[in-house]
């Protein structure tokens, strides 16, 4: 009985995956050829972008705040206080500021994006779509994760900004530190591995994000209550799958880029 | 019970029954031996009719004996496990998504609960079709007001579903069905879970589609009082309402498909339905 359920779930297993690398192949081709919705990149641009702005910077403040208290705290164990500004800024921007603004995102997005398709399947929506000829892939997901690429990307700068911003308002006003010292340490440290880095990671997450909330939302089953287990798998895997794919980037750039 | 119609169909009419389309008119649908399962479970088995042009076909069964499942794959929204399925000629049942798209912008769905879209108002939910085609606005305007004023509900032109009644947004879906004047009409329990009156409302919308414009249609229903109120009565052009036929009339385009547990069991007018000795039919009808 129990090999039968490993099998059966090992088997469910293997067909999501494959289910999902066709769904998020096909949404990505759609791309380059006709037809293109841009109004609707254009609207969920709006909210992912301007939407998660405010979470993505607040989380930014105080990541890049808790990073310069809990660094001057060991640092100071050495002497080294003086480098709260590079530690801060190479960590916000290589590692914490790409994955933390891909979990807030996926957080707010991909439960958004899976209930909002979630709900639009149940009530036949997905299917009036498609009979008025309409392709759904096109029209609803595309959009979405073009828009959650492109959107990442940005709000990841911007989360990178303000927790430097939020490490030098922790070093100046709780630490009585040096801020130009700060902020020279944190520019100065900076090299254009590190940059590439942080700015390669948001768009394999931005495209996690949608296309699995997409995805998700899009085999919703079992009306009201599937929509709820839509949403969980959606935050759930797109949240795992961006520590995950983070450590394997990570990884290649590094190989790519060694440090010195 | 439903009160059957008293009248009998005289031979004139049995004669000609929809079925039997004259030879060199094809049917606009026609199934052959078709089969689907979910999960393992039969949902629909060796099912075989077909549509001819003009005809409008009632699809009769209780709850869950897989009448939207035949209806969604009339237009190929579903894809069977067996069988085949013609749609204006062309087979379906393997047809790529891609080019199945134009063949169902040929088609209208009414969906069981209206299936409107919840973010976009009555303009753009009746005009969607024409939007995606990058009709102009004046165009698609003066398009989603006659398609209103066909369903009596012009004034719903800026309002959002929400805002609807149960029996408004049926008709507004009636019209989004409409607007792109359809060479078939797919109608899934139009007036399921609704009260008489509006029920009334939107069985003449259906049978104004039937005689005033002519479009072959497959209605699903489980309400015997719809099916024979659509033999039994005629749209008035002048009076503009439904009229009764005569005494011992029925509308000879409009037959009967009824389903058992995912098997066709009845195929024929309204006549053979009410005289027919199968035992599960009877047991419907009473």
């Amino acid at each position: 009985m129990a090999t039968n359920n490993i099998e059966r779930t090992a088997k469910q297993l293997v067909l999501t995956a494959q289910d999902y690398s066709l769904f998020a192949w096909r949404a990505l081709m759609n791309l380059f050829s006709p037809p293109r919705y841009w109004p609707e990149y254009l609207v969920q641009s709006d909210i992912v972008g301007f939407g998660s702005a405010s979470i993505v910077l607040l989380s930014g403040f105080f990541t890049g705040g808790v990073l310069a208290l809990q660094s001057a705290a060991t640092l100071s164990q050495f002497g080294a206080t003086a480098v709260t500004g590079q530690f801060v800024s190479i960590t916000m921007i290589r590692e914490l500021g790409p994955v933390l603004t891909g979990i807030m995102v996926a957080g707010r997005n991909a439960s958004s994006m899976a209930s909002e398709l979630g709900s639009m399947v149940v009530t036949e929506q997905i299917d009036a779509m498609r009979a008025l000829g309409v392709d759904p892939m096109r029209k609803l997901v595309t959009p979405r994760i073009f828009a959650c690429i492109s959107m990442l990307f940005f709000l990841t700068i911007v989360a990178d900004a303000f927790g430097i911003l939020g490490g030098g308002f922790v070093t100046v006003f709780l630490n009585h530190q040096d801020g130009t010292q700060y902020f020279s340490k944190a520019w100065e440290s900076l090299r254009y591995p590190d940059i590439i880095q942080g700015l390669v990671k948001p768009l394999f997450s931005g495209y996690i994000i949608a296309s699995v909330g997409c995805f998700y939302g899009m085999r919703t089953t079992g009306g009201t209550q599937g929509v709820g287990r839509s949403t969980i798998q959606a935050v759930v895997n797109a949240s795992v799958s961006i520590i995950l794919v983070d450590f394997l980037v990570t990884r290649v750039l590094l190989a790519l880029f060694p440090p010195l | 019970m439903s009160e059957p119609p008293a009248s009998v169909q005289p031979d004139s009419v049995q004669s000609s029954k929809g079925t039997a389309p004259a030879p060199d008119v094809r049917p606009v649908v026609v199934f052959r031996n078709v089969s689907i399962a979910f999960d393992d479970k039969p949902v629909l088995e060796d099912v075989s009719f077909s549509v001819a042009p003009g005809e409008t076909r009632i699809l009769l069964g209780p709850a869950g004996v897989g009448k939207s499942v035949l209806l969604k794959l009339v237009n190929g929204l579903l894809r069977p496990d067996q069988g085949s399925i013609q749609l204006f000629g062309q087979e379906i049942a393997n047809m790529p998504e891609a080019q199945l798209f134009p063949m169902r912008t040929r088609t209208g769905m009414v969906f069981q609960e209206g299936a409107l879209f919840d973010s976009l108002t009555v303009r753009d939910n009746v005009g969607y079709q024409l939007i995606s085609e990058r009709v102009p606005d004046d165009e698609i305007d003066a398009r989603v007001h006659e398609a209103l004023r066909f369903v009596e509900l012009d004034d719903t032109f800026a309002l959002y579903p929400a805002s609807l009644s149960g029996g408004m947004r049926r008709r507004v879906a009636i019209a989004r069905a409409l607007i792109h004047q359809p060479e078939l009409l797919l109608y899934d329990s139009p007036t399921g879970g609704l009260d008489p009156v509006t029920s009334t409302t939107i069985i003449e919308l259906v049978m104004k589609e039937r005689d005033v414009y002519r479009t072959p249609s497959l209605m699903v229903t489980h309400r015997l009082q719809d099916a024979f109120i659509l033999c039994t009565h005629r749209f008035d052009e002048d009076q503009g309402c439904m009229v009764p036929l005569p005494q011992g009339v029925t509308n000879p385009d409009t037959t009967f498909l009824m389903l058992e547990e995912g098997r066709l069991i009845f195929d024929g007018s309204l006549h053979e339905l009410l005289h027919t000795e199968n035992k599960f039919v009877r047991e419907f009808l009473e």
